[in-house]
């Protein structure tokens, strides 16, 4: 072997004097690591910030009767469209409603609108998405089905459902969540195919083990993320899609105070009392926004490949 | 005066769990013409050494210091701008993945065509024509036909002959060529070593061979460093390296090379392989880099990093233990 | 390559197919009764009938899918309810409006959208990243209603620079008929914007760490040509792609700032439609949008054969 000739250098001391490499200086501040649950929230603040914010918004939904509120539809002819003042904090509308308290109790409709969408569009989208991934025969009408749904623009969707039933909050959200059903199943069929494919999951197939075990085992843990994921995203967009029905008078009926009606009801005279207009919309915002973060956050923490990407 | 001086080079990256030390306190030169082969495992840093010379590293994260001169000129001091001049122009480079490394959306000659127009003020027709000529250059029959066709369209030797003749289209005076040959088949692998050799014979450049394939260094290269964990162990004339290897990490990098025919002369032995991992480039390592893997490691070795000394002239090795030769002068080198 | 153009164009036929079955099937979808519903509270039993009958809800159901496929194949969306004029003239008579608006946003947010993005995924964690990334949740989170007013509020009200709100036609002449469209595309493009923004932004991230966009810089190719060419041309596809999928929330976003800038166009006609319960009408708006999408959607697959040599079928 050509290194043979080497001397072998095993016994101290060494051959000759000791000549000690120079130190390197560090060219770069030091990086401080943080741990545990406060560096998760560092590392992803949208969850800190989002979550917050939403925990604020459950809150006052369900704190609504002891917030200093009256009786949000109690109407009061007399005292109509005053400005914001120490006793009506935003102000009331054009029946003499106090703005304040429909706006607080309005964050109950969208809250319950949000999760419910999210929630049964997640189930029922899983289940669809389930029968496409693992059913041949079944995935070609399934899919051709929600092609066609997902051509049909959502909010228009949900427009034309609404048209057909009477304006309640079951029905708005029994129609936006038929609007959303196609996303999830999508999703989850894809996720399927993919572990389909993976070595661990064949070898489990050609093992015989049956298939609702596979799917307990191997393929719903690996849905969880990305449907946590989307259904925070479909919450999001499920409270805007209220907003917008009731905005337009198709949603929730306007004897309950959900913040589209408000606006609604205030569009008449947004150009002199913007206020009626401006409080809601500052509300409904705040709460998209939260659980907008909050969907940011976890897709960047459950997602480690899309990672502060998107 | 070298063609390529880098001094002390050092690149640190920082990532969310700790500054990494890609290249700590490397220097060694590059003569005009010569070809010098920069030899490591993966992850030593030899990569990371070739992209800091043309300053491709991002910064931030990354962060180089230390000195590069090209023609006595400082690469660390100067704009981006003037950087761009170089690039392509005075410096080029080859990578090691030719599938990948055009861009798959333009075609091959607008690609060779590229640099001929920023660096030579060519126009398009002059720069295409160029590109055709460059294409018969490198080898790839009927240039006039592939300089219309898109990357996807060649196989993966062809790719790297355009990468080539996308560097030497503006005859570079040092081309670094990474990995240049890693990706692809063996009989590919001779013919593009082959034309590398040929080219560089009449362009006339100096080239950096960024290697772990030993064979490749035997053949081609006239000189060699070899780094490990972000540092320069040892540097010498290929004859001496291989045949007189003077840091252990290098005999063990030589000891892992099947020796073609050892079987039948009866010199077989076992091929050896360096046990252990390299270390963490994310904490600072205390004495030399290679003791946590060297068989032979004493507690002076855990403690006090060796310096580069010259072992024997133009032979220059980072090992406390590694013989002086007697003969000669052997100044001492502070690395 | 005209293989799969007629490939791709018979492929719509049958999605477009399903969306027709589905939208005709929301009668029977919908929970309750749709035509008690659509009747009102008022309605005698007799106008409850009538109703149902002009909805063709008393005949068999797949009699009557026929029979309204085949009218739609003329040309014939059915009559409105409470005009009774045809749904296919109420729809001619508004378009200009919405047609305009669409184009102008769609134009505005992709001029804006793109470079924000592109920029951002260049100065990826600098504060200008973080900016268009901010900008682009605020985008998704506040409904477009509410950009409305605000834009309406400080511009038209406030400052008194634009309009607050109506439509002047085309043919009146291109500058009030754009003065008039300013304020709503900027609030209809708002989510449009940022949808486009972050998927660019996330394209060009991906892009720009591919082993090409180091060659290119290996070549000394500068920063605009590395972004702008080498990148952005190899990012094409998927911002193109996203550019025809948010065609959907420039649809439904159009119902609601028609609205809101009293633009009369399609979605004031489905607003109107929804407080008059006039189901035709709402019917015929949410064919002809869903058709004008899958369109849309078709010339895209089409234009991906143009930004990427690789697809070539």
């Amino acid at each position: 072997m050509a290194s043979a000739t080497v001397a072998s250098p095993a016994a101290p001391p060494p051959p000759h004097e000791v000549a000690a490499a120079p130190p390197m200086p560090d060219i770069m501040p030091p990086v401080k690591a943080r741990r545990g649950v406060l560096g998760f929230l560092w590392r992803y603040p949208t969850i800190a910030i989002g979550g917050a914010l939403l925990l604020l918004m459950v809150f006052v939904a369900v704190f609504a009767d002891f917030l200093w509120t009256v009786d949000p539809t109690a109407l009061a002819p007399a005292r109509r469209t005053r400005e914001p003042s120490a006793q009506y904090w935003f102000g009331t509308d054009m029946l003499g409603r106090d703005v304040y308290s429909r706006v607080i109790y309005g964050a109950r409709v969208s809250l319950i609108v949000g999760f419910a969408v999210a929630l049964l569009s997640s189930a029922v989208g899983l289940l669809i998405g389930l029968v496409s991934g693992f059913v041949r025969w079944a995935d070609g009408i399934i899919m051709r089905v929600m092609d066609g749904m997902m051509s049909i623009p959502p909010i228009l969707l949900a427009i034309a459902l609404m048209a057909l039933t009477r304006g309640s909050v079951r029905n708005v959200i029994i129609s936006i969540t038929i609007a959303e059903i196609p996303r999830v199943s999508r999703l989850v069929r894809g996720v399927v195919l993919s572990l389909r494919e993976q070595p661990y999951v064949e070898a489990a197939i050609a093992a015989g083990t049956r298939t609702p075990v596979i799917i307990w085992r191997h393929i719903l843990p690996n849905t969880i993320a990305p449907i946590t994921v989307q259904a925070t995203y479909i919450c999001a967009s499920a409270m805007i899609i209220e907003a917008i029905l009731s905005f337009i008078g198709a949603g929730t009926p306007p004897i309950i105070p959900s913040w589209g009606n408000i606006m609604a009801e205030g569009r008449a005279l947004w150009q002199v009392k913007p206020y009626i207009v401006f409080f809601p919309a500052v509300f409904l915002s705040v709460t998209v926004l939260a659980v907008n973060l909050l969907g940011d956050g976890l897709r960047d923490a459950l997602d480690p490949r899309m990672a502060k990407r998107i | 005066m070298a063609l390529l001086e880098i001094e002390n080079l050092q690149t640190h990256f920082r990532t969310p769990d700790g500054i990494v030390r890609a290249v700590d306190g490397v220097s060694f030169q590059v003569e005009a013409g010569e070809t010098l082969a920069v030899v490591g495992e993966s992850g030593c840093g030899k990569s990371v050494t070739a992209m800091s010379v043309l300053r491709l590293i991002p910064e931030p994260p990354g962060k180089i210091a230390g000195s590069i001169r090209f023609n006595g000129r400082e690469l660390l001091g100067l704009s981006e701008r003037e950087m761009r001049d170089i690039r392509g122009n005075e410096i080029s480079m080859i990578f090691q993945e030719p599938m990948t490394s055009l861009n798959p959306v333009l075609t091959v000659g607008w690609q060779i065509g590229e640099t001929l127009r920023l660096h030579q003020g060519l126009d398009k027709r002059a720069a295409e024509a160029r590109a055709i000529e460059m294409l018969q250059l490198v080898g790839i029959p009927e240039p006039a036909r592939r300089v219309r066709e898109y990357p996807h369209q060649l196989s993966g030797g062809m790719r790297q002959r355009v990468m080539i003749a996308i560097a030497l289209a503006c005859n570079p005076k040092l081309l670094i060529a990474d990995e240049p040959t890693t990706a692809l088949d063996v009989t590919i692998q001779a013919q593009i070593l082959d034309l590398m050799r040929d080219l560089k014979r009449r362009v006339g450049a100096a080239i950096v061979l960024i290697t772990h394939d030993l064979g490749v260094v035997a053949e081609v290269a006239e000189r060699v460093v070899v780094m490990y964990a972000g540092r320069k162990v040892e540097e010498a004339p290929v004859g001496p390296l291989f045949r007189n290897p003077r840091h252990p990490y290098t005999q063990g990098l030589l000891g892992s090379v099947p020796k073609l025919g050892s079987s039948l002369t009866g010199t077989a032995t076992r091929l050896s392989e360096i046990p252990g991992l390299v270390p963490s480039l994310k904490q600072r390592i205390e004495g030399c880099v290679f003791a946590s893997r060297c068989a032979h490691a004493t507690d002076l070795c855990r403690k006090v990093a060796p310096a580069l000394e010259a072992k024997a002239p133009g032979h220059l090795a980072a090992c406390h233990y590694a013989p002086r030769e007697s003969r000669g002068a052997a100044a001492m080198v502070a690395a | 390559m005209y293989a799969y153009v007629a490939r791709r164009i018979l492929a719509t036929i049958p999605v477009m197919a399903v969306v027709a079955l589905f939208v005709f099937s929301l009668l029977y979808i919908a929970p309750g009764d749709p035509a008690a519903v659509i009747a009102g509270d008022q309605a005698t039993p007799e106008d409850v009938e009538r109703i149902r009958q002009s909805l063709g809800l008393d005949r068999p159901y797949l009699v009557r899918f026929g029979a309204w496929l085949w009218d739609i194949l003329r040309g014939d969306l059915g009559v409105s309810i409470f005009t009774n004029l045809p749904v296919s003239t109420m729809i001619a008579q508004r378009i200009e409006p919405t047609l305009s608006l669409m184009v102008v946003t769609l134009l505005f947010a992709v001029s804006v959208a793109v470079p924000m993005g592109v920029v951002a995924a260049w100065k990826q964690g600098t504060l200008i990243d973080r900016m268009v990334m901010a900008f682009a949740v605020l985008g998704f989170s506040v409904p477009v209603f509410v950009v409305g007013y605000l834009l309406a509020y400080v511009f038209a009200l406030e400052l008194d620079w634009l309009p607050v709100q109506g439509y002047t036609s085309f043919r009146e002449g291109f500058g009030p008929w754009l003065e008039n469209l300013v304020l709503p595309a900027i609030a209809l493009g708002s989510v449009y914007i940022a949808l486009i923004a972050r998927i660019t932004r996330a394209t060009m991230l991906e892009v720009l760490q591919q082993d090409y966009i180091r060659t290119a810089r290996a070549k000394g190719v500068g920063q605009r040509g590395i972004l702008f060419l080498h990148a952005l041309k190899n990012a094409a596809v998927p911002i193109v792609t996203v550019i025809g999928i948010g065609i959907a929330l420039l649809i439904g976003g159009a119902v609601v700032t028609e609205s809101v800038f009293a633009i009369p166009g399609l979605g004031r006609l489905t607003v109107d439609a929804i407080l008059r319960r006039d189901y035709p009408v709402i019917q015929g708006v949410v064919l002809l949008f869903s058709f004008v999408y899958v369109l849309v959607n078709l010339a895209i697959d089409l234009i991906y054969t143009l930004l990427d040599p690789r697809i070539r079928y």
